[in-house]
């Protein structure tokens, strides 16, 4: 159970991105876990380099990565999206956008397993009579902090509510003298640096290769679907039922039905209630 | 006027007969084509650009020395993407656009498995690289395999360890078992489990996990719970990682632990776990040991590989699949010589019944494909300090335990004994 919860809190902060792209507005950014892998070799870098710990990687990196997701949309925006034709073309962009992202790693990095030693690597503490892993108490403690500073700069900031304010009536929002694109472009921007974060969680979690992106598409979309799109405690809520499910599987049934029961979850989930456990 | 004519005539007969000879200059000059689809993007890919780099050092070397029969080597290859449903188009254009001479499979046991209903419908000799029992079902006769597996290579993996496991004293008792829902995996737990029963071991544990797991402290917990003396693990490089760190983080202490882990043996997670991996007992194909470092080329080979592995961004030690993927190469070329052509029948009645001098020693294949005599090493990893990377290149860090024949140093037991 616990280390659901634990595993859950990292879903969470791997899910953020799409769920504020994705849920929020809209846009089928399928790119975002080549982001995340990309965060995770930027922390690489920097931890082989300078022996700097991954998460303060993934900090200072956030800026950098909130420049390009601000510059990802813009082209998005005024290829696709300007004239209308977002919907499959602009899937085909970030399709393509994840398949350069992923073989420019492979060029630049080569193919083989990048992993990290952090200080917390291989330790764990007793608490309660509960062995608690440490190298994913700390992502999860992190991707909790993301989610509560999400939704806090959704729901206090200006920025945050005129966020809010374009997932829902972009018109309406025009009408209040704000520029929609301007504020996807933050949104986008905001989400991707999401990513740089989520992946010095990754790679302090496990080893990734440029193709790593493959094994969290699926779980990064069914927990914002299965959470309600653009709700942000919903996905945290979808983050922490996957994670919890596969945990207890894996540990009572056998590890061979984890994910087969956390994907069934959902689909009997979206089946009662379509939007999501959040979603309106 | 009938001298002119025949004069004429002569000339057209020399034109015509040098005309001809010239063809065949240049059908001589022709390289001969070498087909292959390879693990350069995806999953393998660690284990696929390496073992391509061999093959293009065994080609460079070829043709220094001339080629093969006289015409130079050329290596034709795409990226197979690790995506087994990409290898019959791979191949099909290989053959039939690229019109290649030879072909070899890429690497891996789930990217020879499409391949080879093709070489037998075609009539192929197939070199098969790193494929675990891929042939146990066709007894394909000209598919020639070059991992050391041996006759029965469902058990090659485990037999080692659970040999060294019923030696011991006290002898343990019970087992777990546990590997990915991967087709290698799985074919290793098929072994493992004919082997407990061989040996007299008790099953306390026996379960699969799917490859893409992200936590694998509760799959450890789990096996904690059940008590094993020993634990064998079947599994691909990402979860040998995340097995490993979770056995340390859950204080996972049986008395051997190891097997089938692939990719500890990769120069990144060597380097990355350092002092985590003291004690696993794992199975491997090549280590810098003195027993295989006497072998005539590998030295020469080791030292060009790792120039170039520096260079081109690949595993740069190459301990573990590189001299295999030259050796393959080696067994291929040396065919073709001896039967002076590419009669596809005759290259494989050959190598069938040749024992060949590679650079990791001599082979010779049996009936099913694989090595006559197996050679599936177990070595423990012992004594390795931080992640410094020169410490792997000398002996006394990755002991060979077995076989006899290779035995570089002994086993400490219990794990926990060699893991502080």
């Amino acid at each position: 159970m616990v280390s659901g919860l634990l595993l859950g809190g990292f879903y969470a902060a791997v899910s953020l991105g799409v769920s504020l792209i994705f849920g929020l507005l809209d846009i089928a950014n399928i790119a975002q876990p080549a982001f995340l892998v990309l965060g995770a070799y930027a922390a690489y870098v920097m931890n082989n380099a300078l022996g700097w710990d991954p998460i303060v990687s993934g900090l200072l990196f956030t800026p950098v990565f909130f420049l390009l997701g601000a510059l990802v949309y813009r082209v998005y925006y005024a290829s696709f999206e300007r004239r209308g034709d977002e919907a499959l073309r602009g899937l085909v962009f970030f399709f393509g956008l994840l398949f350069i992202m992923e073989v420019s790693l492979s060029l630049t990095f080569g193919v083989d397993y990048r992993l990290v030693q952090t200080a917390y690597t291989s330790k764990s503490y007793e608490i309660a009579g509960v062995g608690v892993a440490l190298r994913y108490l700390v992502p999860c403690v992190v991707g909790l902090l993301m989610t509560l500073a999400l939704y806090l700069f959704l729901g206090r900031t200006f920025y945050g509510r005129a966020i809010m304010a374009v997932s829902q009536d972009q018109g309406a929002l025009r009408l209040m003298g704000a520029n929609p694109v301007h504020i996807k472009t933050i949104a986008f921007g905001v989400g991707i640096a999401a990513a740089a974060l989520a992946g010095a969680l990754l790679i302090s979690i496990a080893p990734v290769i440029p193709s790593a992106d493959r094994d969290y598409i699926g779980r990064m979309f069914a927990i914002t679907v299965l959470g309600g799109m653009g709700s942000i405690g919903g996905m945290l809520v979808a983050a922490i039922i996957l994670g919890v499910a596969e945990s207890l599987m894996s540990t009572f049934f056998g590890p061979s039905w984890s994910l087969a029961v956390s994907f069934g979850l959902l689909l009997l989930a979206l089946a009662v209630r379509p939007q999501g456990l959040f979603g309106r | 006027m009938a001298i002119r004519r025949w004069v004429v005539l002569g000339l057209i007969v020399a034109l015509v007969v040098a005309a001809g000879s010239a063809g065949q200059v240049a059908r001589a000059a022709d390289p001969i084509k070498i087909g292959l689809g390879m693990a350069l993007t995806g999953g393998l890919s660690a284990n696929g650009k390496p073992a391509l780099l061999a093959m293009q050092i065994w080609k460079d070397d070829v043709n220094k020395r001339g080629g093969l029969l006289g015409r130079p080597v050329e290596l034709i290859y795409y990226d197979d993407q690790t995506n087994p449903s990409t290898v019959p188009g791979i191949y099909t254009k290989l053959l039939d656009v690229d019109k290649v001479h030879l072909i070899t499979s890429g690497y891996g046991t789930n990217l020879i498995a499409p391949l080879l209903p093709m070489a037998m419908e075609r009539k192929l000799v197939l070199m098969g690289m790193f494929g675990l029992a891929n042939n146990e079902k066709y007894q394909y006769p000209n598919y020639f395999q070059i991992q050391p597996a041996g006759q029965d290579p469902q058990t090659s993996t485990a037999i080692g360890f659970f040999e060294l496991a019923a030696k011991q004293n006290p002898r343990p008792q019970t087992v777990a078992i546990v590997g990915a829902d991967a087709e290698y995996p799985q074919n290793a737990l098929v072994g493992a489990r004919e082997l407990i029963k061989k040996f007299g071991f008790k099953t306390v544990y026996d379960r699969t996990y799917p490859p893409n797991t992200t936590d694998y402290t509760p799959i450890v917990r789990a096996i904690k719970a059940t008590n094993p003396d020993i634990v064998f693990i079947a599994s691909y490089p990402p979860d040998s990682v995340g097995m490993l760190r979770a056995a340390h983080e859950v204080k996972l202490e049986p008395k051997m632990m190891g097997g089938g882990m692939v990719g500890l043996m990769f120069t990144t997670i060597m380097t990355s776990m350092g002092a985590q991996l003291n004690g696993i007992v794992n199975y491997d194909f090549w280590a810098p040991e003195p027993t295989f470092m006497a072998i005539p080329g590998i030295k020469e080979f080791l030292k060009e590989y790792q120039v170039r592995a520096e260079k081109e961004k690949v595993d740069t030690l190459g301990y573990y699949l590189p001299p295999y993927s030259y050796a393959m190469m080696q067994v291929l070329g040396q065919a073709v010589e001896a039967t002076k052509g590419l009669d596809q029948q005759k290259i494989a009645d050959h190598i069938r019944k040749t024992e060949f001098t590679t650079i990791v020693g001599k082979v010779k294949f049996g009936k099913n494909g694989e090595w006559a005599t197996g050679r599936t090493l177990m070595v423990q990893y012992q004594k390795i300090d931080g992640s410094g990377v020169e410490q792997f290149r000398g002996p006394g860090k990755k002991v060979v335990l077995y076989p006899e024949e290779f035995k570089s140093g002994n086993l400490i037991y219990p794990y926990a004994a060699a893991k502080n």
